[in-house]
This record gives C-alpha cells, sequence and structure tokens, in this order.
C-alpha cells in the first residue's frame, strides 16, 4: 500500500522529482558509490580489478597500518591538535565576539572586523607562505628580529616542539574572525531589555557580562563545541598539509589521519595503507557524531543534527 | 543621551579595543608585510630580512612574473574559467534541490534530505574515491574533475532550503500555480529571482571555494596546461627551481627566489582580496545564517 502511495506521489509531482534528479545523481556517484568501495580496505587493490574485482585481503591493510606504529601516531595527533584548536577557537571567538559587542565605536569594530575576516578569504597555501615568510631560517621575521637584539637565529622548521604552540596560533588566526562573527550574532539575538534593566539595578560591564552575556551564550555555545567535536578525527587538512608539508624533522610531532592518508595517495599510490586508514577514520568518526548527536539531543533537541 | 564613563566602564573599553585592536593588526600584518617585501630589492631582503615598508623600492620580481606571462595567465584563464562556470552551475542545481526540499508537495522531501545529509556524516574515505574518480569515472587529467569534484554542498543546499523556508510565502507560489505555472516555471520565474541574496552569499562561498582549490589539482592532474592558480602557486612555494620554469628563465641567471616568490603570491592573491570589500556584507549574512542552525 505505501509502496503504491509513493509511486502515487511521485507520478503527480514528477517534476519535482525529476529536479532533484541532477543531485541525487551527483551524491550516488560522488559520495555513495565510494562509500560502498570502502571495501577496499579489506583488499589487496589492483587497478585492473578496479573495486569490485580485486581479491580479498582480510585484515592485512589494517595489520600493516596498525603495526607501523602511524596508527596510534596519527590517531594522537588529530584528536590533541582538534581539542586544542576547539578549546582556543571557542574561546577567542566568543571573547572577541563579547568585546565587539559592547564597542561603540562602529568604525573601529567595522574595521577589526574587516581585518580579522580576511584570513578567511585566502587559501593555506598563501597562509604557508606567510608563516614562511615569519620563521624561515635565514631571513624570516623572526630570526631578523632576534637578529637585532645579537641573539642566535632558531631553526622552528626543525624543532617540532614550536610548532605545538604555532598551530594552535595560526588556527585561531585563520578562523577568529569567522568564529567571532557567528559568536556576535548569538549575542545580537539576546533580548535588549535584560541589558537595560540590568543597567538600571546597577550592574557593571562585567557583571552584564558575566550574569546576562555569557549563561545566555552557553546553548549556543554547547552546541557548536559538541559539533566540533564530532568532528574531533577529521584534521584541518589543508593546514598541516601546507605549513608543514613533508618535513620529515616536524613529521611524528604533526601527522594526523588526513595528510597521512593523502601522502599516501599522491606520487605511487599505496592503497592498502591509504584504504585502511581511511577506514578506521571513517567509521570511527561515524561513531563520535552518532553519540555526539545523542548528546545534543539529551541538551536539546531542536539542533540534533537528526 | 550622553553616555556616562563609569570605572568599571573604562577599564573594560581598555581591555576590549586593545585585545581586538591587537587581533586586528595581527591579521592584517602578514598581507602588509608580503605586499612590501614583494616591490623590496633581493638584496636588502637577504640582508636585513622582510619589512614593513618597501626597502630599495624594486619592480624586479614583478616583471620577471610578466615577462613571460604565458604560464600564469594560463592559471589565471584555468581559475578563472573553473570559478565562474563551476560557481553558475552549482548554483542553480543547488537551488533547484532546495526548491524541491522547500516544496510541501513533495510528502518524502524529509527522506530525499536524509539522503543527501547522509554523505556528510559518513564517506568512503579518500583512497576509496581517488579510486571511483580515476578508475571508474576515468576523470583524471580532465577539466571535468576539476569542475565536479567540488561543485555541491549538502550544507550549502540546506542552507538554501532554510533561506527559502525564512523567506518564500507559500501565498506567492499558491497564485503562480492558480495562474497555470509549471513546478520548474514556478522556480526559475518566481523562486529563483526572490533568491537573489541568498544565491550571491552562497555563490561566495562557492566561488571562493573553487578560487582557492589546490587539493583537488595536487590529487588528479598531471597536465601542468590543467593547473589552476592556487596549485601552481603551491608548486612554486614548495620548489624554487619550479619558479624558474614558471617564468622560463634560463638556468644560469641568478634569480631573485625570495621576491619573485612574494610577488607571485601577491599576484595570486590579489583579485580575491580586492574583491573582499565587496563580498564581506554578504559574508557576514552567509555565516549568520548558516553555520549556527545549518
Amino acid at each position: 500500500m505505501d509502496e503504491l502511495k509513493t509511486l502515487y506521489d511521485i507520478r503527480k509531482h514528477k517534476v519535482l522529482y525529476m529536479m532533484f534528479l541532477p543531485i541525487a545523481i551527483y551524491f550516488l556517484v560522488f559520495s555513495y558509490f565510494p562509500m560502498a568501495g570502502i571495501i577496499i580496505a579489506f583488499k589487496d587493490y589492483n587497478y585492473a580489478g578496479g573495486i569490485w574485482g580485486s581479491a580479498w585481503s582480510g585484515w592485512d591493510n589494517f595489520a600493516y597500518f596498525f603495526k607501523s606504529g602511524k596508527a596510534w601516531l596519527v590517531t594522537r595527533n588529530t584528536i590533541g591538535y582538534n581539542v586544542v584548536f576547539l578549546a582556543c577557537y571557542t574561546f577567542f571567538s566568543v571573547a572577541v565576539a563579547i568585546f565587539i559587542a559592547e564597542m561603540r565605536s562602529k568604525w573601529f569594530k567595522k574595521t577589526a572586523q574587516s581585518f580579522m575576516l580576511l584570513p578567511y578569504f585566502v587559501s593555506w597555501v598563501i597562509v604557508a607562505a606567510f608563516v614562511y615568510n615569519l620563521f624561515n631560517y635565514e631571513f624570516g621575521v623572526v630570526n631578523t628580529v632576534i637578529g637585532w637584539f645579537g641573539g642566535e637565529p632558531i631553526d622552528i622548521y626543525g624543532s617540532p616542539r614550536y610548532w605545538y604552540f604555532l598551530l594552535p596560533i595560526f588556527y585561531v588566526w585563520k578562523w577568529v574572525g569567522f568564529g567571532s562573527i557567528l559568536y556576535l550574532a548569538a549575542i545580537m539575538g539576546i533580548d535588549q531589555e535584560c541589558y537595560e534593566a540590568a543597567v538600571i539595578d546597577g550592574a557593571t560591564v562585567f557583571k552584564k557580562i558575566y550574569y546576562i552575556t555569557i549563561p545566555l551564550l552557553m546553548p549556543t555555545m554547547i552546541i557548536l563545541v559538541l559539533l566540533g567535536l564530532g568532528r574531533v578525527l577529521r584534521g584541518e587538512f589543508d593546514m598541516f598539509y601546507q605549513l608543514i608539508g613533508n618535513n620529515s624533522m616536524l613529521m611524528d610531532a604533526t601527522d594526523i589521519v588526513d595528510t597521512l592518508v593523502f601522502r599516501s595517495l599522491v606520487g605511487t599510490p599505496d592503497f592498502g595503507l591509504a584504504s585502511a586508514a581511511g577506514f578506521y577514520q571513517s567509521v570511527l568518526c561515524f561513531v563520535i557524531i552518532l553519540a555526539v548527536n545523542g548528546a545534543v539531543k539529551l541538551y536539546n533537541k531542536e539542533y540534533s543534527l537528526f | 543621551m550622553k553616555i556616562k564613563h563609569t570605572l568599571d566602564i573604562k577599564i573594560f573599553n581598555a581591555i576590549s579595543y586593545t585585545v581586538v585592536g591587537f587581533l586586528g593588526i595581527v591579521t592584517l600584518l602578514p598581507f602588509v608585510v608580503l605586499l612590501a617585501s614583494s616591490f623590496s630589492s633581493e638584496a636588502s631582503i637577504i640582508r636585513e630580512g622582510y619589512s614593513l615598508i618597501p626597502r630599495d623600492f624594486s619592480l624586479q620580481a614583478y616583471s620577471l612574473v610578466f615577462k613571460e606571462p604565458d604560464e600564469i595567465l594560463r592559471a589565471y584563464a584555468m581559475t578563472i574559467s573553473l570559478t565562474m562556470i563551476g560557481t553558475v552551475v552549482a548554483l542553480f542545481f543547488s537551488a533547484m534541490t532546495a526548491y524541491v526540499l522547500y516544496r510541501k508537495e513533495v510528502k518524502h522531501r524529509n527522506k530525499l534530505s536524509f539522503f543527501l545529509y547522509f554523505t556528510t556524516l559518513f564517506n568512503g574515505g579518500l583512497a576509496s574515491f581517488y579510486i571511483t574518480v580515476n578508475n571508474h569515472l576515468h576523470l583524471k587529467n580532465t577539466f571535468l574533475v576539476l569542475l565536479l569534484v567540488h561543485m555541491f554542498s549538502v550544507v550549502y543546499i540546506l542552507m538554501l532550503r532554510s533561506f527559502m523556508q525564512g523567506s518564500l510565502h507559500d501565498s506567492i507560489l499558491e497564485s503562480a500555480k492558480i495562474d497555470g505555472a509549471g513546478d520548474f516555471m514556478m522556480f526559475v520565474r518566481i523562486v529563483l529571482p526572490l533568491m537573489k541574496p541568498a544565491l550571491a552569499t552562497i555563490g561566495l562561498f562557492t566561488a571562493l571555494g573553487y578560487w582557492n582549490d589546490w587539493w583537488t589539482p595536487m590529487l588528479f592532474i598531471e597536465n601542468d596546461k590543467l593547473f589552476p592558480l592556487q596549485y601552481v602557486l603551491y608548486r612554486v612555494l614548495s620548489n624554487v627551481e619550479m619558479a624558474a620554469s614558471i617564468i622560463k628563465a634560463p638556468i644560469a641567471v641568478e634569480l631573485p627566489k625570495e621576491t619573485l616568490k612574494l610577488a607571485l603570491t601577491v599576484v595570486s592573491t590579489g583579485p580575491i582580496v580586492l574583491l573582499y570589500p565587496f563580498m564581506q556584507k554578504y559574508f557576514v549574512k552567509g555565516i549568520t545564517v548558516g553555520a549556527v542552525k545549518g
């Protein structure tokens, strides 16, 4: 009966369903077909056989991925960096949004916002050029300044420890403009009467922020942080690949799942490693998103993803 | 009303203007250094490093870039045509899909939405995608792969649907239906024109995606005639010898390597940053509408 109804509905609105068709085909080809292709993680891929014709190899690819020692390393790096990124990004975005919301000078607000949004427009390729300009050993800005004070230049591209701090800094640099606009919109949605009442009762700016802005911003913040955590196993690939590239001295400290997979595919592809790592990431990601969505649903049904 | 500046406001202002001002400067500074240094002479950079104002003002790097501009111009043409064709096609089909998902007559619209949305929750991994595109679709080394890989985003389609839900009234479509307009005609004649602001916003996000794409050519393009701008820039930045080949300099010539890189970076960033002031309004709107409730 249901099938009949569906068929009837499709016939009645066949133009509308036809209008949906191009995109449906696109996602079938570029998303669902590769989804089925995830089985190559259990195969010994060869070009002639393709996804379906290659021979099964059981867990060999996974054994290779986990025994290489890379699995633990990239998992740790991906999750570690993402958690730090999310914390820094949220903190700075919220702080800037609160500051800007309280500012009276229109032109200052506008100019600062324009500047902060500028990095959002350029690719990480360009950012990598900036970073190189800043930190290269011979004539980077940092080493030039150190030179003025008679210090020894630092080899930043050769020492992993600096990057634990630099990567979060550049992450915030690129995204703070975007994030602050997001939170600013949430602040603008707060009922102004709350503030007026508070001022009449003699609240200081700090009290207004502590007792009104932050509590009312909390729901948005919690949702965005949870959604961010849902992506904790998907690294900021562009950033890592462009800033670090194939620098072997920094590799252990900065290799994430996404860069590992990408590196195994460019040049002479190593499908075994790439597909095992990709499978591991996709499946784990899916589980995490389901968990996060459950958490969001508990917190506020309206914001759940599905 | 005159606002009284009590002590707490003064302290707060001091903190907020300092922090926001500092961040504003920090985000702007690299762009200034890049621009200034690209107009400096190679010798001054090697001697004293990069600077905020051009030292030994020199156009040498730029004249080298534009002496044999074939490669750069071809990359430009590539990026511009990709961005324009890609954005127009993506907008039309995305809006059309959003319109189907918006129409209440489509009983299964929620299932269709989930069919799209599911692709953002789970994917087959890059290896499987790579094999699909290369081996099963045979799109390697084609213009089409650059166009298609980033063409549609489920998030943008759902954003467009939210825009429609917020700004279109059923009564408009009802009256069009009474006048005898078909579903497709209603979309083209009524919905598309009404969606202009939303299309501008999503169009800008899409265009930016195309302009900044270096990932697709790196994975799928080996033919250097098909390289878009960002990928050419990436190759130049990661390998100085590449810079020489781009400007077709004879190997023996001593190249101003550093300023050449900088000039190329400026040349490939320029258009997007110049357009930025005009785009900003739409971007702010897009971020606000889209991201809080996708």
